[in-house]
């Protein structure tokens, strides 16, 4: 449901979440100096601060450069150069890197992809229809409903790790996807669920008094006029739980110990688990393929991400 | 957060009320349909595994035992004493502390330095700020752990580039007084995420207040102090808060670095990556949930700590 709705810019982009802006730049000048000793100062600075801050983004992007570089370099010259040039490039480190591991690391890939695609469905569907409950409608008990939801948000997973982790294993779920997919269904990842919240608040109150005169129940007014207005809050969301579920290692890690069914995450481990081999082409480009994903989630997400981001804080 | 929704939607419940068309009667029996995932999950997976897991702390409780067939043996606060006497947790917990303490302060300061010189309209602005985000979003993968522990090692991009100026660098990952510092580097480097909430922040100030302080003479760094900064300590707080809790928890860094040990020397051993060696590969489920607990009121301690301090520093404009 993601990618064309991302590209189609819905008519509801307008009405965007509460606490954002654009960066149209409509900037009125803060100064009424206009001299031109002024302006020559303030063209001197503006040029220092982008030095500055190309230096570092250089400094902020080049380890992640010289691991992909590295991944295409031959194991004995990774270490003795640190520039991010070669002249002996090779893909070798690829083909040895997928066969490596117990298992293929594509199949590695695709327990992630199974992993996120169920993630993403559930929280798409729990939470938003926890959030039109509270966004929308009136009842007994909200206050202290919503009180409890974000209370949730701040709570350390670890506390109720381990009572989880008993109930998934006497239903017999360990080993499966299941206690990694099920919660979502049930809105357990309440941060989405005040995303959408804040989101639908700030919805016009005249479209839904609209539906409610032309007789649609609360279930058509979710279904056919909240859930298309709210795109971009079910695209943040999306992204998201993408990002978090396929970098996601503790997880995978205490409920999976069968090889063939690893996320990536929990398979890269294996490189440093046989690190003896010392063949750190392979386990470079691996990494390169499990984070190749999570690169283009936020190429095609960044506006939502940033904006879903900075309205809520979640990170 | 909430109140100022809450707040509107009485005004507009108000408004209704007088001229628009009669105040519909509560939707109960409908919200609570659409809250019931929700409800379930609550239950099933918070309200009751918190107080089961409370209870476990008070019990000594295997993991390989079935709590349906052998319900676990309580023993009071044995767990607790335990902690208390137990020196590897108290360098859990130190190393713990140390990492927040340190590493947040940084990240935010960092943060809030880079949103400052992130003007708005500024040439190459959408650029910049997705290269300081992007490592935010992967910081937290093994990928970038797995990147890490070459980067700080003996041979390694960061001993590559003292090289240059003659210095011979110590192997970071490996040595008890530097590994714990290269996890500290790695959490600011990803400052991106709280620089991404100090821009909206920043954007919610109103122009108007710096062109009455220019029209009064306010020099930029008068500005920034009376105008800039007073207006930004509630988001300064919001983040400081968030991320101490997420702080607190960190485990994939912790774990990829030291390889799953904590070493060198106990020196990575993170509070959550002790607590999931005691659980998972001790099997003692009753310690490591009187751990969590502990862990819970420390973060909560934090927190009000946090908040009571907050009165002192933080502005409300309204």
């Amino acid at each position: 449901m993601t990618t064309e709705n991302l590209l189609a810019k819905p008519a509801a982009e307008a009405a965007s979440a509460p606490g954002t802006e654009g960066d149209s730049p409509q900037k009125p000048a803060r100064s009424t100096r206009s001299s031109a000793s002024y302006r020559a100062r303030s063209r001197v600075f503006s040029t220092l601060k982008h030095i500055g801050l190309i230096a570092a983004s250089l400094v902020m992007i080049y380890p992640l450069l010289w691991l992909v570089v590295s991944s295409f370099k031959p194991n004995d010259e990774i270490f003795r150069d640190l520039t991010l040039f070669t002249t002996n490039f090779t893909v070798e480190n690829y083909v040895n890197g997928w066969n490596d591991l117990q298992v293929p690391f594509g199949v590695s890939l695709l327990n992630s992809t199974i992993i996120a695609a169920g993630a993403i469905i559930g929280n798409l569907v729990s939470c938003s229809l926890a959030a039109y409950a509270f966004g929308r409608l009136n009842f007994r008990g909200r206050t202290l409903l919503f009180a409890l939801m974000l209370a949730t948000i701040m709570l350390p997973f670890q506390v109720v790790l381990i009572p989880q982790f008993t109930i998934f294993k006497e239903l017999g779920w360990l080993n499966t996807f299941l206690p990694l997919i099920v919660p979502k269904f049930l809105a357990t990842d309440a941060f989405f669920v005040f995303l959408m919240v804040q989101f639908i608040r700030a919805l016009p109150k005249e479209i839904f008094e609209a539906a409610r005169i032309d007789g649609a129940g609360h279930l058509r007014t979710f279904v056919q006029v909240t859930l298309p207005l709210m795109v971009p809050a079910l695209a943040t969301t999306a992204i998201f739980t993408f990002i978090w579920t396929w970098g996601d290692f503790f997880g995978p890690l205490i409920y999976l110990r069968l090889p063939e069914l690893f996320p990536s995450s929990v398979a890269l481990k294996g490189f440093i688990d046989a690190q003896s081999s010392s063949d750190f082409g392979s386990m470079f480009a691996m990494s390169v393929l499990s984070l190749i994903p999570l690169f283009l989630a936020f190429l095609i997400g960044q506006r939502f991400l940033i904006k879903g981001f900075a309205t809520t804080g979640i990170k | 957060m909430s109140s100022l929704g809450e707040l509107r939607s009485i005004a507009l419940n108000a408004r209704r009320g007088r001229n628009g068309p009669k105040e519909k009667k509560p939707d109960t029996l409908a919200a609570y349909l659409f809250l019931l995932p929700w409800l379930i999950g609550l239950v099933v997976f918070t309200v009751g595994p918190m107080l089961a897991s409370l209870y476990l702390s008070f019990t000594d409780y295997n993991l390989l035992q079935s709590p349906l067939l052998k319900p676990p043996a309580f023993t009071g606060l044995d767990n607790y004493v335990d902690m208390i006497g137990d020196a590897a947790f108290w360098n859990a917990f130190r190393v713990t502390v140390t990492y927040v303490v340190i590493s947040v302060p940084i990240q935010l300061a960092v943060a809030l330095g880079l949103a400052l010189l992130l003007d708005r309209g500024m040439r190459g602005l959408p650029i910049y700020r997705s290269i300081f985000y992007l490592p935010s979003l992967l910081g937290g993968s093994v990928a970038i752990a797995i990147l890490w522990r070459q980067v700080f090692g003996k041979d390694g991009l960061v001993n590559g580039f003292l090289a240059i100026f003659g210095v011979d660098g110590p192997g970071w990952i490996g040595h008890p007084d530097f590994a714990l510092g290269t996890i500290i580097v790695l959490h600011i480097w990803t400052f991106g995420s709280p620089m991404v909430i100090f821009l909206a922040g920043l954007r919610q100030i109103p122009e108007m207040y710096y062109e009455a302080a220019s029209v009064d003479g306010a020099g930029k760094i008068r500005r920034f102090f009376t105008i800039t900064l007073p207006l930004l300590t509630p988001i300064i707080f919001f983040n400081l808060v968030l991320q101490i809790i997420f702080a607190f928890q960190t485990f994939t860094q912790a774990y990829v670095v030291s390889g799953g040990t904590g070493g060198p020397a106990d020196s990575t051993m993170f509070y959550t990556l002790f607590l999931y060696r005691i659980g998972f590969l001790e099997y003692d489920m009753g310690y490591a949930s009187a751990m969590a607990w502990f862990l819970l009121i420390v973060i909560a301690v934090f927190t009000a700590v946090n908040f009571w301090l907050s009165k002192f520093w933080v502005f409300y404009d309204d």
